[in-house]
């Protein structure tokens, strides 16, 4: 018999989390905190429109690119927000995700053995749609003492000959991580130096917490020609399940990238783009309140760990926190499963996230300050029982 | 936004948090927080710390009903003085002054129909400066002060996801 399988799809690891979901979905009573999606429903105004353009038989399929309204509100959202002009005819492509702008971006630009390069720990889809693109993923290992921020140092170690595309995840899932602006400026005089093209999953830049506005490595001088910027609904307005993103780049690669979307996808979800339209319109005020829940409950978050004495740097990003838990000379992995065992309460290992998440865990702030207290309660209980069986011995 | 703004908003969401919580979750100092709480407690911008409850659910008697008022205003007092001859009577919860048709509207609980058409007739139409008056009862409240009153939602969302 013929091998039914294609040997690029099958040498592909299934994610670390659906291993882990797969235990706890057996599980009654547990206390997760290891959803990366907001706990908020979508504000009702972009709902409502979904209903009313649904209503009204608004069922057809949109131009590939996306519908012309939505186009022309993400390029005058990016121009208030970055400054940035983007073309809405031609330099913009409605996607279903993030995700799949990530995947579209790589087949787009990457022959075989061009080499992708990967930040790591980061979300888990860049490492196999490289593969799946026929490109070679090269991952860099960030660093806690860093904060996690990529370093010109590691992009300068990493760089070769056939070094296409950087992925740069910032705000990062699974740390938390931000980029500023005088990183992103060394990054990108490397990324000029070498010629390398920017893929920037920006999903997360709605919500930082510095105070200051997120900054895209698009803006830096010389970038934008050679940056393809992801964004998407999910996270800002809490969209998840309408499945919409967007990407903005040069002309050229939005163009081949629309055309593989064009035979793969046909176009976004119709209703998901009229809703998108009233997100970006109205919705802003929303979004900010949104921000302020999850900076309250990333204080909370910290203040606790601060007082059970978990390392953490402060993340200033995303909803997520990555306590280290070398102390109890365990794997990610081997804590995780054993507070989910003791506690019932479910966290993410960090090595899912790639091998540098190695020693620590990804935390999840989209829950209800309640249901995060309950949750810090049994994590303390658990660490102070692994301290005390530590010191027994 | 401003912190005693921070404060309030919190607080008005759940008064139950205590200066040490509102400190954490607001990056600040647990003892500037008490500070703030208590002035804003003498200033008279934090008046109280109600719960809110459904009524209904708790199977209690009582009704609610909307009195539109209308009044005719008094010389130099406007209607500051007919405003508290109506809302110092116990059964009556707020007190409005409103912009339109009519002047003050006045929420009322009472423990039965006849026990507010009563307070009505007897009590607030009687005031010499009432021209009229027209009773609404509330027949279902479905939100109130910002909270939906039907059960709260499961969460829904799987419990691992990347």
């Amino acid at each position: 018999m013929k091998n039914r399988i294609s040997e690029k799809t099958a040498q592909i690891r299934p994610s670390g989390i659906r291993k882990f979901f797969d235990i706890v979905a057996e599980m009654d009573d547990v206390v997760s905190l290891g959803v990366g999606e907001p706990d908020f429903d979508t504000p009702w105004a972009i709902r409502d429109e979904g209903i009313y353009t649904l209503e009204r038989g608004k069922t057809f399929y949109t131009s590939n690119s996306g519908l012309k309204e939505l186009r022309e509100e993400i390029c005058r959202y990016i121009n208030r927000r970055l400054g940035l002009r983007y073309d809405p005819a031609g330099e913009v492509l409605v996607t279903v995700g993030g995700s799949e702008a990530i995947d579209l971006a790589f087949r787009a630009m990457v022959d075989p053995g061009d080499e992708i390069l990967i930040p790591e720990p980061c979300y888990v889809s860049y490492y196999p749609c490289a593969i799946l693109a026929d490109a070679v993923p090269v991952t860099i290992a960030l660093k806690a003492e860093n904060e996690f921020r990529l370093t010109a140092e590691e992009l300068r170690e990493a760089v070769t000959e056939k070094s296409k595309i950087l992925v740069l995840p910032f705000p990062n899932n699974p740390t938390g991580a931000v980029m500023r602006r005088e990183d992103l400026e060394a990054i990108a005089e490397i990324c000029i130096e070498n010629d390398l093209i920017v893929v920037s999953d920006e999903i997360y830049s709605e919500l930082t917490y510095t105070g200051e506005d997120h900054v895209s490595i698009a803006q830096i001088p010389g970038m934008q020609e050679r940056t393809v910027l992801i964004n998407g609904f999910s996270k800002a307005f809490a969209m998840t399940g309408w499945r919409l993103g967007y990407c903005c780049g040069p002309r050229e690669i939005i163009r081949q990238m629309t055309k593989i979307h064009q035979f793969a996808i046909m176009c976004a979800p119709t209703n998901s783009q009229y809703a998108a339209v009233v997100a970006l319109r109205d919705c802003f005020e929303e979004v900010e309140k949104m921000r302020e829940s999850y900076n309250q409950r990333r204080r909370y978050l910290l203040h606790a760990f601060h007082e059970m004495g978990l390392p953490c740097f402060e993340p200033f990003g995303a909803f997520y926190v990555f306590p280290c838990i070398r102390e109890f000379g365990m794997t990610s992995e081997e804590f995780a499963t054993q507070l989910l065992q003791e506690e019932r309460v479910a966290v993410v290992p960090g090595d899912a996230f790639g091998e540098s998440g190695e020693g620590f865990v990804r935390i999840s702030y989209a829950y209800s300050l309640d249901a995060l207290k309950l949750a810090v309660g049994r994590l303390e209980r658990f660490i102070s029982h692994l301290r005390e069986r530590r010191n027994s011995r | 936004m401003m912190m005693r703004e921070q404060i309030l908003a919190l607080l008005e969401r759940n008064s139950k948090l205590q200066p040490e919580e509102i400190a954490v979750l607001l990056g600040s100092g647990a003892d500037l927080i008490r500070d703030e709480i208590r002035k804003m407690e003498e200033e008279r911008i934090i008046c109280g710390y109600n719960t809110l409850i459904n009524w209904d659910q708790a199977g209690a008697d009582k009704v609610t009903a909307l009195i539109e008022v209308r009044v005719t205003p008094q010389r130099g007092q406007g209607f500051d003085n007919i405003a508290e001859r109506i809302y110092n009577y116990p059964e009556v919860q707020s007190v409005y002054l409103i912009s339109g048709a009519y002047d003050l509207l006045v929420i009322l609980e009472g423990k039965t129909l006849q026990e507010v058409a009563s307070f009505v007739s007897s009590k607030l139409s009687t005031l010499d400066t009432v021209i009229s008056t027209a009773t609404h009862f509330i027949l279902k409240k479905y939100k109130d002060d910002g909270i939906i009153f039907e059960q709260k939602k499961k969460d829904e969302r799987m419990k691992v996801t990347p």
